[in-house]
């Protein structure tokens, strides 16, 4: 029934529809075609539109400020963790200074003679074609000025992206990523990383090392990270299965993790987590977020639901390219700590060899059956099935 | 002239609809016009589904993981359960709506219309070279567009990995669900848009070369013809590549080989490639990705040329200068594509080269900013909906474009890649602008498509709404992506440390979803135009180009009788020494006419 009603008021609809036009051909054929037309721009709108493009103007001014006052403490561009970062921080004050002054500049031209020069009737446009010069000058100007970021851009580029390993001696630490978690390898009192590779994957021993390799022998695997301050790090980079991004926004530093190869960025901390939790920024930073958490806990509570927990900061790596499902939870907390404290953070931890034996001694144990329940809790979890949501 | 002309019309018409049945006229059609149309009305639709996405997962980023009914209509039980949008779901959505903006509607629909429509009308040509290859081309392009669509309605859900489709996440189906039979369907729908967007840019660039009339010299060409002729150029040397990169990646996918992939361990188990790298791949997306760019933004601007220097009644400052900045552009964006690789891993002195190659594009682009603003200066202008579209996209192109300077620079992109600072840099500077571009060509060819007028109110209307909402979509992002948010992420509730910018997605949201609303205007307006709108003077906007001298009605061979002959170059507005503010280029020059233009 309300499938025929439904067809019916389409066919009533199509009718009138096919009438109205019948209605509009017939208005039409009185009128002599002529140049003109209702619907081309009069000057009651060139004024109109005119004064609004001027507006627009002033909307863009509008939002810009707005976002700057509400949004301005958002962008990271000082305060950065790591030496690197003070150079690019500057080099993107500049950058961003030069096109805030050239977007003001520019739009106020565009929407001021789009308003200044709206057309009226007996107006005549000037008959202007080119002028040599004029595109002359307009090449030349971003030229120089471009000149001048390439070159500063490629030196810090060329600063932070090219490593004398020899010379520098940095700190060597892989991190490795897979869906969806990050993990990684201290090089231990060798300075040198195992060899590795996913065909060597078994039981404990998750990101492949090459337990045969001399080198091996003293890596430390973890599932934080920890860096000295004031000390440059290398960071080895592998992946296990898709591309993943090593995003650290603190440090400036950003890296591709790309299956069957091995990739790298290098950077010196200059601030603990502590310190960096200290600065004024970040304790402003961190209030309003509480703020907020507080605010959206009661009403999770008044839902029933549990809240959230108060937040302090840390250093993370965050998931920069698209990984997958669960793309938008892979972390990492990263923290950086005073050299000494460093120290005694690393020599806590037992090698990746001696896990591994403690693992097969376990499992020889429990296929003994002396002790049957507590030998896989010592088991770091060796599967690597995506964590679903 | 045009009284014997009116006559001929009839005669030619009345021949033609005889000969013509439902099926050759409308839908295998060989006519350059109707396949324009064809481009066009695919492309609206594609662009609905395209925009109506991205309003979806903007809800699901505003609103983290609360319940709508929208998502349970639109998704279904299996993508929104409870009308919860699922992470899977959202990643599917980001990578079709990137798709279908970037190719479907932005090229194909974009130069498929206009191409098709423009360059036979501007340069006196009866048709394309060959209809033929032109009808071909536009039924491939469909037949890509309805594989598209299907792909969307597979039970594994349609390609996630992102519209870059980087493997190995596009090539293996454990690591994400819509890399089965989604991926396979989004190569194959890619592989034939390929084949449809190659025989297209051939055909264009053949008339272009070949059956411009008589007088009309290649610097005598209109900059739309311009920006569409290097537009095929560049297509034709960047799209075969990226068709190399889908087979090869169609290889590794299903015949076990390794371009892509080597040394993969997966849901338990080492896989068997060896010796490939996802870095090839990249480089060969982006060998065609950047191009893409300047695909889609050349003809809006070229587009913007012919409309602003029509309704400022006043010559484009720079013609031969345009010319240059467009070449200068073509040939720069073939060799810029590291720029989208700064941190993919590949060596730091590539970066060095393409930081280089890439902030050198800077110059052209700011000579084509100048050069609009100059015509404006001191012109005469008619504000129309086309007009305020054109001025839209001069301004969005420079609020975008500015921010490539940090883009472009590789020490500043290691901070800022992948983050939303990125989403709103191309958005504005490519996607928004391209858009504008698109519209400013529908409000101004209009009439000689349809024969009758858009409707200039809801045009006004629809203009505001959308320039203040583009804005308000895109400005705020580069604030949250300059502190460090990454794209792509479904939610931001895991990472406290982003919880203060939570309500900033709310406010884009907000924009985008009123934006997105004032869009159905255009498409009232569209829509009742075809067959209510006022009918259309011979030449509405007064302007100089061929087209205007057509009949309104449509006619195989676009004109009766003989071909419009060209005099002059096609910017003399309010050129001195004459009645009207304009002088079509089929008007011979008087004795002792001055030629401006050098």
């Amino acid at each position: 029934m309300t499938a025929l009603l439904v067809v019916l008021v389409l066919v009533l609809l199509s009718v009138a529809l096919w009438q109205l036009s019948k209605i509009f051909a017939l208005t039409q054929i009185g009128k002599k075609s002529t140049d003109e037309s209702s619907q081309v721009a009069g000057d009651n709108d060139n004024r109109v539109n005119g004064y609004l493009m001027f507006g627009f103007l002033a909307f863009i001014y509008l939002i810009t400020i707005i976002c700057i006052v509400k949004y301005g403490s958002y962008p990271l561009m000082s305060n950065s963790a790591s030496e690197h970062g003070i150079e690019v921080d500057q080099l993107m004050w500049i950058s961003m200074i030069l096109i805030f002054f050239v977007q003001t500049v520019t739009q106020a031209l565009l929407h001021y003679y789009a308003y200044k020069y709206s057309g009226k009737k007996g107006q005549v446009a000037a008959y202007i074609s080119d002028n040599n010069k004029l595109e002359f000058i307009w090449s030349a100007i971003p030229a120089i000025v471009l000149a001048v970021l390439i070159f500063f851009g490629l030196y810090a580029w060329t600063d932070i992206m090219f490593i004398n390993e020899k010379e520098e001696k940095p700190i060597v630490i892989e991190v490795y990523a897979q869906q969806f978690k990050w993990t990684a390898r201290y090089a231990g009192e060798d300075n040198v990383l195992g060899k590795a590779n996913v065909r060597l994957i078994e039981g404990v021993n998750t990101l492949g090392v090459d337990l045969a390799d001399p080198n091996a022998q003293d890596d430390i695997v973890t599932e934080e990270l920890h860096i000295p301050k004031g000390k440059k790090v290398i960071f080895k980079i592998r992946s296990q299965d898709v591309l993943h991004s090593m995003y650290m926004p603190h440090f400036r530093a950003q890296m591709n993790c790309v299956p069957g190869m091995v990739t790298q960025f290098a950077f010196t901390p200059i601030m603990t987590t502590q310190e960096m939790r200290d600065t004024p920024e970040m304790i402003e930073k961190v209030d309003n977020i509480n703020a907020i958490r507080t605010k959206k806990s009661k009403e999770l509570e008044a839902q029933g639901k549990t809240g959230l927990d108060p937040y302090t900061f840390d250093y993370l790596i965050l998931c920069n390219k698209i990984c997958g499902s669960s793309h938008y939870n892979m972390q990492m907390k990263v923290v950086v700590d005073e050299p000494q404290e460093y120290q005694k953070w690393l020599k806590e931890k037992t090698t990746l060899v001696q896990a591994v034996k403690n693992a097969a001694k376990a499992d020889a144990a429990a296929a003994a059956g002396t002790t049957p329940s507590d030998s896989t809790a010592t088991k770091p979890d060796t599967t690597v099935v995506a964590q679903a949501k | 002239m045009s009284h014997a002309h009116d006559l001929h019309i009839d005669d030619h018409a009345h021949d033609h609809h005889h000969k013509d049945t439902f099926i050759t006229k409308y839908i295998f059609s060989i006519d350059h016009k109707m396949i324009s149309k064809q481009y066009l009305l695919t492309g609206i639709i594609m662009g609905i589904i395209g925009v109506g996405m991205s309003l979806l997962f903007r809800m699901q980023l505003a609103w983290p993981e609360e319940s709508f009914k929208v998502f349970k209509f639109f998704l279904g039980e299996r993508m929104a359960p409870d009308g919860v949008m699922t992470n899977e779901a959202y990643l599917a959505l980001i990578t079709i709506h990137g798709t279908i903006m970037v190719f479907f509607v932005l090229t194909a629909a974009l130069s498929g219309t206009f191409s098709n429509l423009l360059i036979p009308l501007q340069l006196g040509a009866r048709d394309m070279a060959s209809g033929f290859l032109n009808m071909v081309s536009y039924w491939l392009f469909f037949l890509s567009s309805v594989i598209m669509v299907v792909s969307l309605f597979v039970e594994s859900g349609p390609a996630s990995a992102g519209w870059t489709i980087y493997p190995p996440l596009s090539a293996l189906p454990q690591a994400i669900p819509g890399s089965g039979l989604g991926m396979t369907l989004w190569l194959v729908s890619m592989a034939i848009f390929i084949a449809s967007s190659l025989l297209g840019s051939l055909n264009y660039i053949v008339t272009v070369l070949n059956l411009r009339t008589k007088g009309m010299s290649m610097t005598r060409m209109p900059l739309t013809i311009w920006a569409f002729f290097i537009t095929a150029v560049i297509g034709v040397i960047s799209f075969p590549v990226l068709l190399s990169a889908a087979l090869l990646l169609i290889m590794d996918r299903s015949f076990g080989t390794s371009f892509f992939l080597s040394d993969i361990y997966l849901a338990g188990e080492v896989l068997d490639y060896q010796g490939g790298s996802p870095v090839l791949f990249e480089h060969l997306f982006w060998f065609l990705g950047h191009p893409e760019v300047y695909i889609i933004l050349l003809p809006a601007l070229g587009i913007t040329s012919e409309v602003i220097a029509t309704n400022a009644r006043k010559p484009i400052f720079g013609y031969r200068a345009m010319i240059m900045s467009i070449l200068a552009i073509a040939f720069l964006s073939t060799i810029v594509w590291g720029h989208h690789m700064f941190i993919s891993g590949m060596n730091p002195f590539l970066g060095s080269v393409f930081t280089f190659t890439t902030l050198l594009i800077a110059i052209p682009s700011a000579v084509k900013a100048f050069n609009y603003i100059t015509t404006i200066w001191k012109g005469n202008l008619q504000m129309n909906p086309a007009m305020l579209f054109s001025i839209g996209l001069v301004s969005t192109f420079i609020t975008g474009g500015l921010t490539g300077i940090i883009l472009g620079d590789s020490t500043l992109d290691i901070n800022v890649h992948d983050t939303y600072f990125v989403v709103a840099h191309f958005h504005l500077v490519m996607g928004i602008s391209a858009l504008y571009g698109m519209f400013a060509g529908i409000y101004h060819w209009f009439p000689r498509m349809y024969g009758r007028m858009l409707n200039k109110n809801l045009g006004y209307v629809h203009f505001w709404v959308t320039a203040i909402c583009a804005y308000g979509v895109f400005f705020p992002m580069h604030f949250i992506g300059m502190a460090g948010l990454p794209r792509r992420y479904y939610t931001n509730t895991n990472f406290p440390i982003f919880d203060d910018m939570q309500d900033v997605n709310v406010v884009i949201t907000i924009f985008a979803l009123i934006g997105g609303a004032f869009q159905l205007v255009f498409i009232y307006n569209f829509f009742s135009s075809i067959f209510f709108g006022e009918k259309a003077p011979q030449n509405p906007w007064r302007s100089n180009t061929l087209e205007w001298t057509a009949p309104v009605e449509h006619m195989h061979g676009n004109w009766p009788g003989e071909i419009p002959e060209v005099h002059r170059w096609p910017y003399d507005y309010s050129k001195p020494g004459h009645d009207e503010d304009f002088v079509p280029q089929n008007v011979p020059m008087k004795p002792g006419e001055e030629v401006l233009h050098h």
